[in-house]
């Protein structure tokens, strides 16, 4: 192995471990919010997707190499926010949409 | 023949076309598990007050899947970046790392699925539950390690968080006194339905996974004498995989285990 790659592979290797250790934290966020007492149920559970959002940009930024990708890609992924996006929406729309006397 | 843009990227899309294929797969997934997570919503919010579980999975458990699967991302991306500078050995080593990973992750989950398959819910004709992990069972009678309530305590067994410090006890019950006895599987209610189907699917993925990863480090491993670079994106396509292996777990954990 050449001096240069050995670098490569060692910096790799410092970067992941770093990366690692982020979402090892972000999870201890995740599980400290799930058990405290702060605030009502829907905070709790805000805090805690915003948590993971953060865990997500993590691997999709750093280990997918997210941050540094082509055009084509980020066209592709665009389509899928805004389908999974309605895919949401639709679903929170029926949920307003619940004929009488059918829930609890 | 030769396949085209197998290695050197396609002018009008700037990569190459594995590459573009498992983005567009993986675009496709996202709808897969979207359309679970909005179901999952659309029960949780219409479940009645009080009687969405909490507890009944072992956060620890999930914990370690989790910390599992992060380390297994990172070990991919490392036998990635080895092959990119040229060291196959360093890549089996990183490969052959994640496939354990993997392979952890499948027997943490085996293990968390075999605890709610010996989970018993027993209603009894006297109106009471009887609630715990099966010890034994015969013709005459059924020993679970668990506790019995009032019928009109059924809400307690919800809330599993709350109570963790009531001390579980040997029940034993006459079979003729068992009106229904059901254990916590897929049928049991909305809750553990939707997280055998969720896990199920991702476990579905993660064993996929492992037979992509284990060819690439076995037999499939003999490409990187005949065409080093194909081989590299190989691991890269596959990686990416991975990944969004490693991300659908990230919101399974917090919504199935800690909301």
């Amino acid at each position: 192995m050449s001096e240069s790659s050995a670098t490569d592979l060692k910096s790799s290797v410092r970067r992941c471990g770093l990366v690692f250790l982020a979402v090892a934290c972000t999870t201890a966020m995740m599980i400290s919010a799930s058990f405290s007492h702060i605030g009502g149920w829907p905070v709790k559970v805000a805090a805690i997707l915003a948590v993971a959002v953060v865990n997500a940009f993590l691997v999709a930024g750093f280990l997918m190499h997210l941050l540094t990708e082509k055009k084509m890609i980020f066209t592709v992924l665009l389509f899928t926010v805004i389908f999974f996006a309605g895919l949401l929406g639709l679903t929170l729309w029926a949920m307003q949409d619940f004929p009488v006397g059918t829930t609890h | 023949m030769d396949i085209p843009y197998t290695i050197e990227a396609r002018p009008d899309t700037g990569l190459y076309n594995a590459k573009l294929g498992i983005w567009l797969f993986l675009a496709s997934e996202v709808m897969l598990f979207g359309g679970l997570f909005s179901a999952y919503v659309l029960l949780r919010v219409g479940a009645p007050e009080g009687f969405w579980p909490h507890g009944w999975l072992s956060v620890t458990l999930g914990t370690v899947n989790t910390l599992l699967l992060a380390l297994s991302a990172i070990t991919t991306l490392l036998a990635w970046v080895a092959c990119k500078v040229g060291e196959f050995r360093k890549f089996k080593f990183f490969h052959a790392c994640t496939l354990l990973l993997a392979l952890s992750f499948l027997c943490v989950k085996s293990y968390e699925y075999h605890d709610k398959w010996i989970h018993y819910e027993i209603h009894l004709k006297d109106g009471r539950i009887a609630d715990g992990h099966l010890v034994e069972q015969n013709d005459q009678e059924v020993v679970l390690d668990g506790r019995i309530i009032d019928g009109n305590q059924e809400q307690l067994l919800y809330d599993l968080r709350a109570q963790k410090n009531i001390p579980d006890n040997e029940v034993r019950l006459e079979r003729d006194n068992i009106l229904k006895m059901e254990n916590y599987g897929p049928r049991h209610n909305t809750f553990t339905a939707i997280y055998f189907t969720m896990t199920g699917l991702h476990a579905l993925h993660i064993m996929g996974g492992c037979v992509v990863i284990g060819y690439l480090w076995g037999p499939g491993s003999r490409m990187w004498k005949t065409d080093r670079q194909r081989f590299t994106n190989r691991i890269e396509v596959s990686g990416l995989f991975w990944h969004f292996v490693d991300l659908v777990w990230i919101f399974l954990f917090p919504v199935l285990y800690l909301t």
